[in-house]
Protein backbone atom coordinates (compact mmCIF):
# COMPACT_ATOMS: atom_id res chain seq x y z
CA UNK A 1 0.00 0.00 0.00
CA UNK A 2 1.28 3.45 -0.86
CA UNK A 3 -0.09 6.73 0.32
CA UNK A 4 0.24 9.41 -2.55
CA UNK A 5 -0.19 12.76 -1.26
CA UNK A 6 -1.34 15.31 -4.10
CA UNK A 7 -1.53 19.31 -3.72
CA UNK A 8 -4.68 20.82 -6.01
CA UNK A 9 -4.31 23.28 -7.93
CA UNK A 10 -5.80 25.50 -5.51
CA UNK A 11 -3.38 24.53 -2.66
CA UNK A 12 -5.54 21.73 -0.85
CA UNK A 13 -3.59 18.87 0.41
CA UNK A 14 -5.22 15.53 -0.43
CA UNK A 15 -4.18 12.22 0.17
CA UNK A 16 -5.43 8.45 -1.42
CA UNK A 17 -3.52 5.09 -0.65
CA UNK A 18 -3.80 2.23 -3.24
CA UNK A 19 -1.62 -0.69 -4.04
CA UNK A 20 -1.60 -0.81 -7.76
CA UNK A 21 -3.24 1.05 -10.83
CA UNK A 22 -1.64 4.03 -11.77
CA UNK A 23 -1.29 7.79 -10.48
CA UNK A 24 -4.07 8.94 -13.05
CA UNK A 25 -5.96 5.91 -12.08
CA UNK A 26 -5.95 6.65 -8.18
CA UNK A 27 -6.30 10.42 -9.02
CA UNK A 28 -9.49 9.52 -11.29
CA UNK A 29 -10.66 6.95 -8.53
CA UNK A 30 -11.00 9.68 -5.83
CA UNK A 31 -12.62 12.85 -8.19
CA UNK A 32 -9.32 14.36 -8.42
CA UNK A 33 -11.04 16.67 -11.44
CA UNK A 34 -7.53 18.34 -12.38
CA UNK A 35 -6.61 14.79 -14.15
CA UNK A 36 -8.64 14.64 -17.07
CA UNK A 37 -7.07 11.40 -18.53
CA UNK A 38 -9.27 11.79 -22.02
CA UNK A 39 -6.88 8.76 -23.18
CA UNK A 40 -7.70 6.47 -20.78
CA UNK A 41 -4.27 5.64 -19.86
CA UNK A 42 -2.80 4.88 -23.23
CA UNK A 43 -0.35 7.86 -22.83
CA UNK A 44 -1.76 9.33 -26.03
CA UNK A 45 -3.19 12.77 -24.90
CA UNK A 46 -1.35 14.47 -22.30
CA UNK A 47 -4.18 15.44 -19.91
CA UNK A 48 -3.02 13.76 -16.95
CA UNK A 49 0.15 16.15 -16.73
CA UNK A 50 1.64 16.77 -12.73
CA UNK A 51 4.50 18.18 -11.27
CA UNK A 52 6.58 15.87 -8.86
CA UNK A 53 7.85 17.17 -5.83
CA UNK A 54 11.35 17.53 -6.62
CA UNK A 55 12.52 15.44 -3.74
CA UNK A 56 10.84 12.35 -5.65
CA UNK A 57 11.46 13.52 -8.60
CA UNK A 58 14.57 10.67 -9.24
CA UNK A 59 13.24 7.77 -7.14
CA UNK A 60 10.00 7.50 -10.26
CA UNK A 61 10.57 5.36 -12.98
CA UNK A 62 12.29 6.86 -16.20
CA UNK A 63 10.35 8.40 -19.00
CA UNK A 64 10.27 7.16 -22.04
CA UNK A 65 10.81 9.13 -25.38
CA UNK A 66 6.66 8.74 -25.72
CA UNK A 67 5.84 10.73 -22.69
CA UNK A 68 8.62 12.69 -23.24
CA UNK A 69 7.16 14.25 -26.45
CA UNK A 70 3.83 14.04 -25.35
CA UNK A 71 4.86 16.50 -22.11
CA UNK A 72 5.87 19.00 -25.00
CA UNK A 73 2.24 19.37 -25.81
CA UNK A 74 0.60 19.33 -22.06
CA UNK A 75 -1.42 22.40 -22.02
CA UNK A 76 0.07 23.50 -18.98
CA UNK A 77 3.98 25.13 -18.35
CA UNK A 78 6.16 21.85 -18.63
CA UNK A 79 8.60 22.00 -16.01
CA UNK A 80 11.57 19.41 -15.06
CA UNK A 81 9.60 18.15 -12.96
CA UNK A 82 6.86 17.22 -14.87
CA UNK A 83 5.42 13.77 -15.86
CA UNK A 84 2.02 11.87 -16.98
CA UNK A 85 0.50 10.44 -13.85
CA UNK A 86 -0.52 7.50 -16.54
CA UNK A 87 2.79 6.20 -17.00
CA UNK A 88 3.54 6.27 -13.05
CA UNK A 89 2.62 2.69 -11.52
CA UNK A 90 2.26 2.66 -7.71
CA UNK A 91 4.38 0.86 -5.96
CA UNK A 92 5.32 0.15 -2.39
CA UNK A 93 8.51 2.74 -3.04
CA UNK A 94 6.61 5.27 -3.98
CA UNK A 95 4.51 5.63 -0.53
CA UNK A 96 4.66 9.32 0.66
CA UNK A 97 4.92 10.41 -3.52
CA UNK A 98 4.47 14.62 -3.12
CA UNK A 99 2.66 15.52 -6.45
CA UNK A 100 0.83 18.93 -7.35
CA UNK A 101 -1.29 19.51 -10.11
CA UNK A 102 -1.64 21.93 -12.63
CA UNK A 103 -4.41 24.02 -13.02
CA UNK A 104 -5.65 22.91 -16.49
CA UNK A 105 -5.00 20.21 -18.80
CA UNK A 106 -6.27 20.75 -22.31
CA UNK B 1 -15.66 -4.79 -12.67
CA UNK B 2 -12.24 -6.80 -13.79
CA UNK B 3 -12.30 -9.25 -16.52
CA UNK B 4 -9.09 -12.50 -16.79
CA UNK B 5 -7.39 -13.69 -19.46
CA UNK B 6 -5.16 -16.87 -18.70
CA UNK B 7 -4.03 -19.70 -20.96
CA UNK B 8 -7.03 -22.05 -21.84
CA UNK B 9 -6.09 -25.26 -20.42
CA UNK B 10 -9.54 -27.19 -20.66
CA UNK B 11 -9.85 -30.19 -22.32
CA UNK B 12 -11.48 -30.23 -25.25
CA UNK B 13 -14.45 -32.39 -23.77
CA UNK B 14 -15.13 -30.13 -20.79
CA UNK B 15 -14.41 -26.91 -22.71
CA UNK B 16 -17.59 -24.73 -21.82
CA UNK B 17 -20.14 -25.92 -24.27
CA UNK B 18 -22.47 -25.84 -21.58
CA UNK B 19 -21.49 -22.41 -20.29
CA UNK B 20 -20.74 -20.22 -23.28
CA UNK B 21 -24.33 -18.86 -24.77
CA UNK B 22 -24.60 -19.29 -28.61
CA UNK B 23 -26.89 -16.47 -29.78
CA UNK B 24 -28.90 -15.64 -33.33
CA UNK B 25 -27.95 -12.57 -33.33
CA UNK B 26 -26.53 -10.75 -36.26
CA UNK B 27 -24.52 -7.44 -35.40
CA UNK B 28 -24.25 -6.44 -38.91
CA UNK B 29 -28.07 -6.86 -40.13
CA UNK B 30 -30.03 -4.02 -40.98
CA UNK B 31 -32.45 -4.66 -37.66
CA UNK B 32 -29.62 -4.64 -35.39
CA UNK B 33 -27.74 -1.80 -37.30
CA UNK B 34 -31.06 0.71 -36.99
CA UNK B 35 -30.88 -0.16 -33.57
CA UNK B 36 -28.78 -1.62 -31.80
CA UNK B 37 -28.90 -0.77 -28.31
CA UNK B 38 -31.56 -3.43 -27.11
CA UNK B 39 -29.34 -5.88 -28.88
CA UNK B 40 -26.60 -4.84 -27.05
CA UNK B 41 -28.31 -5.17 -23.87
CA UNK B 42 -28.94 -9.04 -24.80
CA UNK B 43 -25.39 -9.50 -25.53
CA UNK B 44 -24.06 -8.11 -22.57
CA UNK B 45 -26.14 -10.08 -20.30
CA UNK B 46 -25.81 -13.04 -22.14
CA UNK B 47 -22.29 -13.95 -21.04
CA UNK B 48 -19.09 -12.09 -20.41
CA UNK B 49 -18.31 -14.05 -24.19
CA UNK B 50 -21.11 -15.08 -26.33
CA UNK B 51 -20.54 -17.07 -29.83
CA UNK B 52 -22.84 -15.64 -32.56
CA UNK B 53 -23.40 -18.49 -35.02
CA UNK B 54 -24.43 -16.62 -37.85
CA UNK B 55 -20.76 -15.70 -38.47
CA UNK B 56 -19.03 -18.59 -35.89
CA UNK B 57 -17.48 -15.53 -34.13
CA UNK B 58 -17.24 -14.87 -30.69
CA UNK B 59 -18.66 -11.65 -28.90
CA UNK B 60 -17.95 -9.62 -26.14
CA UNK B 61 -19.92 -6.41 -25.10
CA UNK B 62 -19.39 -6.10 -20.94
CA UNK B 63 -16.72 -2.98 -20.45
CA UNK B 64 -14.24 -4.96 -18.51
CA UNK B 65 -13.80 -7.86 -21.30
CA UNK B 66 -13.87 -5.36 -24.43
CA UNK B 67 -10.95 -3.50 -22.17
CA UNK B 68 -9.02 -6.51 -21.29
CA UNK B 69 -9.04 -7.48 -25.56
CA UNK B 70 -7.97 -4.19 -26.26
CA UNK B 71 -5.39 -4.64 -23.87
CA UNK B 72 -4.16 -7.93 -24.65
CA UNK B 73 -2.49 -7.49 -28.35
CA UNK B 74 -0.16 -10.08 -27.86
CA UNK B 75 -3.47 -12.79 -27.54
CA UNK B 76 -5.86 -10.89 -29.72
CA UNK B 77 -3.80 -9.66 -32.69
CA UNK B 78 -5.07 -7.22 -35.33
CA UNK B 79 -2.50 -8.65 -38.26
CA UNK B 80 -5.20 -10.82 -39.23
CA UNK B 81 -7.26 -8.29 -39.20
CA UNK B 82 -9.64 -6.03 -37.65
CA UNK B 83 -13.32 -6.81 -39.29
CA UNK B 84 -14.54 -10.59 -39.55
CA UNK B 85 -11.90 -11.29 -42.63
CA UNK B 86 -9.18 -13.74 -41.34
CA UNK B 87 -6.21 -12.36 -43.23
CA UNK B 88 -4.53 -15.47 -42.71
CA UNK B 89 -7.26 -17.58 -44.72
CA UNK B 90 -8.85 -15.01 -47.17
CA UNK B 91 -7.19 -12.76 -49.62
CA UNK B 92 -7.62 -8.89 -47.75
CA UNK B 93 -9.44 -6.77 -49.86
CA UNK B 94 -6.73 -4.04 -49.78
CA UNK B 95 -2.90 -3.92 -48.95
CA UNK B 96 -3.30 -4.31 -44.68
CA UNK B 97 -2.69 -1.64 -43.51
CA UNK B 98 0.55 -0.71 -41.72
CA UNK B 99 -0.40 0.43 -38.44
CA UNK B 100 -4.35 -0.86 -37.50
CA UNK B 101 -3.77 -4.38 -39.13
CA UNK B 102 -0.80 -4.88 -37.83
CA UNK B 103 0.99 -6.18 -34.17
CA UNK B 104 4.27 -5.09 -32.54
CA UNK B 105 7.12 -4.76 -33.13
CA UNK B 106 5.85 -3.97 -36.79
CA UNK B 107 3.43 -1.36 -35.08
CA UNK B 108 5.31 -0.04 -32.81
CA UNK B 109 7.43 1.47 -35.06
CA UNK B 110 5.13 3.10 -37.63
CA UNK B 111 2.49 4.08 -34.70
CA UNK B 112 5.25 6.11 -33.46
CA UNK B 113 5.79 7.85 -36.93
CA UNK B 114 1.65 8.95 -36.80
CA UNK B 115 1.90 9.43 -32.89
CA UNK B 116 4.59 12.18 -33.37
CA UNK B 117 2.86 13.83 -36.47
CA UNK B 118 -0.65 14.00 -34.48
CA UNK B 119 0.64 14.80 -31.24
CA UNK B 120 -0.42 17.32 -28.45
CA UNK B 121 2.41 19.82 -29.62
CA UNK B 122 1.75 19.93 -32.93
CA UNK B 123 -2.45 20.17 -31.98
CA UNK B 124 -1.33 23.07 -30.68
CA UNK B 125 -0.05 24.60 -33.87
CA UNK B 126 -3.33 24.11 -35.90
CA UNK B 127 -6.10 24.53 -32.79
CA UNK B 128 -6.45 28.61 -34.10
CA UNK B 129 -6.64 27.66 -38.08
CA UNK B 130 -9.27 25.28 -36.64
CA UNK B 131 -11.28 27.46 -34.10
CA UNK B 132 -11.54 29.97 -37.00
CA UNK B 133 -13.07 27.38 -38.99
CA UNK B 134 -15.73 26.81 -36.64
CA UNK B 135 -16.41 29.80 -35.93
CA UNK B 136 -16.95 30.52 -39.25
CA UNK B 137 -19.04 27.43 -40.27
CA UNK B 138 -21.51 28.49 -37.60
CA UNK B 139 -21.87 32.58 -38.93
CA UNK B 140 -22.64 30.61 -42.24
CA UNK B 141 -25.37 28.35 -40.97
CA UNK B 142 -26.64 30.99 -38.53
CA UNK B 143 -27.37 32.67 -42.03
CA UNK B 144 -29.52 29.63 -42.97
CA UNK B 145 -31.00 28.71 -40.16
CA UNK B 146 -32.30 25.67 -41.49
CA UNK B 147 -29.65 23.35 -42.82
CA UNK B 148 -29.40 19.25 -42.80
CA UNK B 149 -26.63 19.09 -39.71
CA UNK B 150 -25.12 15.93 -41.79
CA UNK B 151 -24.01 17.33 -45.43
CA UNK B 152 -24.07 20.75 -43.83
CA UNK B 153 -22.10 20.48 -40.73
CA UNK B 154 -21.12 16.85 -39.67
CA UNK B 155 -19.69 16.32 -42.85
CA UNK B 156 -18.55 20.26 -44.34
CA UNK B 157 -16.54 21.41 -40.85
CA UNK B 158 -14.23 18.32 -41.07
CA UNK B 159 -14.19 18.73 -44.67
CA UNK B 160 -13.20 22.15 -44.76
CA UNK B 161 -10.18 21.74 -41.89
CA UNK B 162 -9.23 17.93 -42.22
CA UNK B 163 -8.06 17.69 -46.02
CA UNK B 164 -5.83 21.00 -45.70
CA UNK B 165 -4.25 19.94 -42.34
CA UNK B 166 -3.40 16.33 -44.45
CA UNK B 167 -2.01 18.99 -46.95
CA UNK B 168 -4.23 17.27 -50.03
CA UNK B 169 -4.97 18.75 -53.28
CA UNK B 170 -8.37 20.16 -53.86
CA UNK B 171 -10.16 18.14 -56.84
CA UNK B 172 -11.15 14.90 -56.31
CA UNK B 173 -11.85 15.41 -52.35
CA UNK B 174 -15.30 14.01 -52.96
CA UNK B 175 -13.68 10.43 -52.73
CA UNK B 176 -12.91 10.71 -49.31
CA UNK B 177 -16.07 10.21 -47.47
CA UNK B 178 -16.82 7.30 -49.79
CA UNK B 179 -13.65 5.75 -49.39
CA UNK B 180 -14.00 5.18 -45.92
CA UNK B 181 -17.23 4.40 -46.33
CA UNK B 182 -16.29 1.77 -47.78
CA UNK B 183 -13.06 0.92 -45.34
CA UNK B 184 -15.61 0.78 -42.71
CA UNK B 185 -18.26 -1.69 -44.51
CA UNK B 186 -15.21 -3.60 -45.29
CA UNK B 187 -14.43 -4.29 -41.55
CA UNK B 188 -18.37 -6.41 -41.70
CA UNK B 189 -19.22 -9.78 -43.18
CA UNK B 190 -20.00 -10.36 -46.63
CA UNK B 191 -23.27 -9.51 -46.85
CA UNK B 192 -24.74 -6.70 -49.08
CA UNK B 193 -23.41 -3.78 -47.74
CA UNK B 194 -19.93 -4.72 -47.99
CA UNK B 195 -19.97 -6.54 -51.00
CA UNK B 196 -21.61 -3.47 -52.50
CA UNK B 197 -19.04 -1.15 -51.15
CA UNK B 198 -16.13 -2.83 -52.60
CA UNK B 199 -18.08 -3.48 -56.00
CA UNK B 200 -17.83 0.28 -56.32
CA UNK B 201 -14.32 1.40 -54.24
CA UNK B 202 -11.99 1.53 -57.90
CA UNK B 203 -12.25 5.18 -58.26
CA UNK B 204 -12.41 5.60 -54.61
CA UNK B 205 -9.16 3.59 -54.11
CA UNK B 206 -7.36 4.80 -57.37
CA UNK B 207 -8.05 8.34 -55.86
CA UNK B 208 -6.10 7.60 -52.70
CA UNK B 209 -3.64 5.75 -53.80
CA UNK B 210 -2.72 8.70 -56.09
CA UNK B 211 -2.99 11.41 -53.35
CA UNK B 212 -0.83 8.99 -50.50
CA UNK B 213 2.14 10.20 -52.98
CA UNK B 214 4.60 12.69 -51.63
CA UNK B 215 4.29 14.83 -54.77
CA UNK B 216 0.44 15.36 -54.02
CA UNK B 217 1.11 16.37 -50.72
CA UNK B 218 1.79 19.81 -49.57
CA UNK B 219 5.00 19.61 -47.02
CA UNK B 220 3.94 21.17 -44.53
CA UNK B 221 0.74 18.97 -44.00
CA UNK B 222 0.14 15.46 -41.99
CA UNK B 223 1.00 13.49 -44.99
CA UNK B 224 4.10 16.07 -46.07
CA UNK B 225 5.22 15.27 -42.36
CA UNK B 226 4.51 10.89 -42.78
CA UNK B 227 7.22 11.24 -45.87
CA UNK B 228 9.25 13.54 -44.45
CA UNK B 229 9.97 10.75 -41.74
CA UNK B 230 11.45 8.98 -44.91
CA UNK B 231 14.22 11.03 -45.05
CA UNK B 232 15.03 10.70 -40.86
CA UNK B 233 15.02 6.92 -41.70
CA UNK B 234 12.13 5.63 -39.62
CA UNK B 235 10.11 4.17 -42.40
CA UNK B 236 10.85 3.52 -46.08
CA UNK B 237 9.60 5.20 -49.15
CA UNK B 238 7.20 2.29 -49.63
CA UNK B 239 5.68 2.27 -46.56
CA UNK B 240 4.62 6.31 -46.07
CA UNK B 241 1.90 6.16 -48.76
CA UNK B 242 0.51 3.59 -46.83
CA UNK B 243 0.71 5.33 -43.49
CA UNK B 244 -1.00 8.33 -45.47
CA UNK B 245 -3.88 6.42 -46.97
CA UNK B 246 -4.46 5.74 -42.56
CA UNK B 247 -5.30 9.30 -42.47
CA UNK B 248 -7.72 8.75 -45.19
CA UNK B 249 -9.27 6.19 -44.75
CA UNK B 250 -9.82 6.54 -40.59
CA UNK B 251 -9.53 10.61 -39.80
CA UNK B 252 -12.99 12.10 -41.85
CA UNK B 253 -15.15 9.52 -41.64
CA UNK B 254 -15.25 9.02 -38.02
CA UNK B 255 -15.01 13.03 -36.58
CA UNK B 256 -17.81 13.27 -38.91
CA UNK B 257 -19.86 10.84 -37.37
CA UNK B 258 -18.94 11.79 -33.69
CA UNK B 259 -19.81 15.51 -34.75
CA UNK B 260 -23.27 14.41 -36.17
CA UNK B 261 -23.45 12.68 -32.82
CA UNK B 262 -22.78 15.40 -30.55
CA UNK B 263 -25.19 17.78 -32.38
CA UNK B 264 -27.98 14.88 -32.00
CA UNK B 265 -27.32 14.68 -28.48
CA UNK B 266 -27.16 18.12 -28.00
CA UNK B 267 -30.67 18.27 -29.83
CA UNK B 268 -32.08 15.61 -27.61
CA UNK B 269 -31.03 16.21 -24.46
CA UNK B 270 -32.21 20.13 -24.22
CA UNK B 271 -30.86 20.53 -20.83
CA UNK B 272 -27.45 19.66 -21.52
CA UNK B 273 -27.65 21.99 -24.42
CA UNK B 274 -28.43 24.64 -21.79
CA UNK B 275 -25.58 23.35 -19.97
CA UNK B 276 -23.25 24.29 -22.63
CA UNK B 277 -23.99 27.61 -23.75
CA UNK B 278 -23.80 28.33 -19.73
CA UNK B 279 -20.23 26.81 -19.99
CA UNK B 280 -18.68 26.88 -23.45
CA UNK B 281 -15.78 25.68 -21.47
CA UNK B 282 -17.46 21.75 -21.40
CA UNK B 283 -17.66 21.72 -25.07
CA UNK B 284 -14.67 19.15 -25.14
CA UNK B 285 -16.17 17.04 -22.29
CA UNK B 286 -19.92 17.23 -24.23
CA UNK B 287 -18.21 15.80 -27.88
CA UNK B 288 -16.21 12.95 -25.41
CA UNK B 289 -19.47 12.21 -23.77
CA UNK B 290 -21.03 11.88 -27.43
CA UNK B 291 -18.70 9.32 -28.42
CA UNK B 292 -19.27 7.43 -25.42
CA UNK B 293 -22.99 7.35 -25.67
CA UNK B 294 -23.23 7.19 -30.04
CA UNK B 295 -20.16 5.09 -30.37
CA UNK B 296 -19.25 6.73 -34.01
CA UNK B 297 -16.91 3.60 -34.44
CA UNK B 298 -19.22 0.54 -32.90
CA UNK B 299 -17.36 -2.40 -33.28
CA UNK B 300 -13.70 -4.05 -34.20
CA UNK B 301 -12.42 -7.30 -34.16
CA UNK B 302 -9.44 -9.11 -33.02
CA UNK B 303 -8.00 -12.91 -33.85
CA UNK B 304 -6.84 -15.20 -31.18
CA UNK B 305 -3.25 -16.16 -31.46
CA UNK B 306 -3.43 -18.82 -29.04
CA UNK B 307 -5.91 -20.68 -26.94
CA UNK B 308 -7.31 -18.64 -24.43
CA UNK B 309 -9.83 -18.34 -21.06
CA UNK B 310 -11.96 -14.87 -21.44
CA UNK B 311 -13.62 -14.65 -17.89
CA UNK B 312 -13.07 -18.53 -17.74
CA UNK B 313 -15.00 -18.87 -20.86
CA UNK B 314 -12.70 -20.87 -23.62
CA UNK B 315 -11.67 -19.75 -27.00
CA UNK B 316 -9.18 -21.93 -29.23
CA UNK B 317 -6.37 -20.29 -31.21
CA UNK B 318 -7.61 -18.78 -34.98
CA UNK B 319 -10.87 -17.46 -33.64
CA UNK B 320 -12.35 -13.96 -34.38
CA UNK B 321 -13.70 -12.11 -31.49
CA UNK B 322 -16.00 -9.06 -32.02
CA UNK B 323 -15.57 -6.00 -29.38
CA UNK B 324 -19.07 -4.88 -29.06
CA UNK B 325 -17.41 -0.82 -28.32
CA UNK B 326 -20.68 0.81 -28.28
CA UNK B 327 -22.29 -2.09 -25.94
CA UNK B 328 -19.25 -1.70 -23.56
CA UNK B 329 -20.20 2.36 -23.44
CA UNK B 330 -23.04 1.97 -22.13
CA UNK B 331 -22.92 -1.39 -20.08
CA UNK B 332 -24.14 -0.24 -16.74
CA UNK B 333 -21.55 -2.37 -14.79
CA UNK B 334 -19.26 0.16 -16.20
CA UNK B 335 -21.40 3.44 -16.20
CA UNK B 336 -24.03 5.26 -14.02
CA UNK B 337 -27.32 6.10 -15.69
CA UNK B 338 -25.14 4.41 -19.02
CA UNK B 339 -28.39 5.73 -21.59
CA UNK B 340 -28.02 9.59 -20.65
CA UNK B 341 -26.27 11.84 -22.60
CA UNK B 342 -24.91 14.04 -18.99
CA UNK B 343 -22.06 16.71 -20.57
CA UNK B 344 -20.59 16.86 -17.16
CA UNK B 345 -19.75 12.92 -16.35
CA UNK B 346 -16.43 11.30 -16.18
CA UNK B 347 -15.72 10.02 -19.75
CA UNK B 348 -11.96 8.81 -19.25
CA UNK B 349 -12.50 4.80 -19.73
CA UNK B 350 -14.99 4.76 -22.43
CA UNK B 351 -13.72 3.01 -25.35
CA UNK B 352 -14.97 5.34 -28.35
CA UNK B 353 -11.76 5.50 -29.31
CA UNK B 354 -10.48 2.52 -28.66
CA UNK B 355 -7.95 1.34 -26.12
CA UNK B 356 -4.46 0.07 -26.09
CA UNK B 357 -1.59 0.61 -28.53
CA UNK B 358 -4.08 0.20 -30.95
CA UNK B 359 -6.11 3.24 -29.64
CA UNK B 360 -7.38 5.65 -31.90
CA UNK B 361 -4.00 7.83 -33.58
CA UNK B 362 -6.28 10.88 -34.69
CA UNK B 363 -8.26 11.05 -31.09
CA UNK B 364 -6.46 14.35 -30.62
CA UNK B 365 -7.71 16.28 -33.90
CA UNK B 366 -11.30 14.26 -33.38
CA UNK B 367 -11.39 15.97 -29.74
CA UNK B 368 -10.00 19.68 -31.29
CA UNK B 369 -12.72 19.52 -34.09
CA UNK B 370 -15.27 18.46 -31.62
CA UNK B 371 -14.46 20.93 -28.86
CA UNK B 372 -14.03 24.15 -31.54
CA UNK B 373 -17.54 23.37 -32.95
CA UNK B 374 -19.52 22.53 -30.13
CA UNK B 375 -17.90 26.09 -28.30
CA UNK B 376 -18.89 28.14 -31.47
CA UNK B 377 -22.23 27.00 -31.47
CA UNK B 378 -22.85 27.48 -27.65
CA UNK B 379 -21.34 31.00 -27.88
CA UNK B 380 -23.30 32.26 -30.53
CA UNK B 381 -26.63 29.90 -31.04
CA UNK B 382 -29.99 30.46 -28.93
CA UNK B 383 -32.09 27.09 -29.99
CA UNK B 384 -30.62 24.47 -31.71
CA UNK B 385 -34.11 21.94 -32.76
CA UNK B 386 -34.66 18.70 -35.18
CA UNK B 387 -36.93 20.39 -37.40
CA UNK B 388 -37.57 17.38 -39.58
CA UNK B 389 -37.47 13.16 -39.88
CA UNK B 390 -33.85 11.93 -39.37
CA UNK B 391 -32.89 9.33 -41.45
CA UNK B 392 -30.19 6.72 -40.23
CA UNK B 393 -27.14 5.81 -42.56
CA UNK B 394 -26.32 2.08 -42.28
CA UNK B 395 -22.60 1.05 -42.58
CA UNK B 396 -21.20 -2.57 -40.79
CA UNK B 397 -19.23 -0.66 -38.25
CA UNK B 398 -20.03 2.92 -37.97
CA UNK B 399 -23.03 4.31 -36.60
CA UNK B 400 -24.71 8.15 -38.06
CA UNK B 401 -26.92 9.74 -39.46
CA UNK B 402 -27.66 10.52 -43.59
CA UNK B 403 -30.15 13.75 -42.54
CA UNK B 404 -30.55 15.59 -39.53
CA UNK B 405 -32.59 18.08 -40.26
CA UNK B 406 -31.83 21.53 -38.07
CA UNK B 407 -33.01 24.62 -37.17
CA UNK B 408 -31.15 27.13 -35.37
CA UNK B 409 -31.58 30.99 -33.59
CA UNK B 410 -29.05 33.19 -33.02
CA UNK B 411 -27.75 33.61 -29.10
Amino acid sequence: MATINFVRSDGRAQSFAADSGSVMQLAIANGVDEIVAECGGNAMCATCHVYIDDAWIDRLPAMDEAENALLDGAAAERLPTSRLSCQIPITAELDGLVLRLPDRQV
Amino acid sequence: MTATISTGTASPIDRNALDMPSLDIDPFSMEFLSDPHPAHEILREAGPVVHLHKWNVYAVARHAEVWAVLNDPQTFCSSRGVGLSDFAKEKPWRPPSLILEADPPAHTRTRAVLNRVLSPAVMKQIRDRFAAAAEAKVDELLAKRSFDAVADLAEAYPLSVFPDAVGLRQEGREHLLAYAGVVFNAFGPPNELRQTAIERSMPHQAYVAEQCQRRNLAPEGFGGCIHARVDAGDITETEAPLLVRSLLSAGLDTTVNGIGAAIYCLARFPDQWARLRSDPSLARNAFEEAVRLESPVQTFFRTTTRDVEISGMHVDEGEKVLMLLAAANRDPRRWDNPDSYDITRRTSGHVGFGGGIHMCVGQLVARLEGEVLLAALARKVATLDISGPIERRYNNTLRGLERMPITLTPA
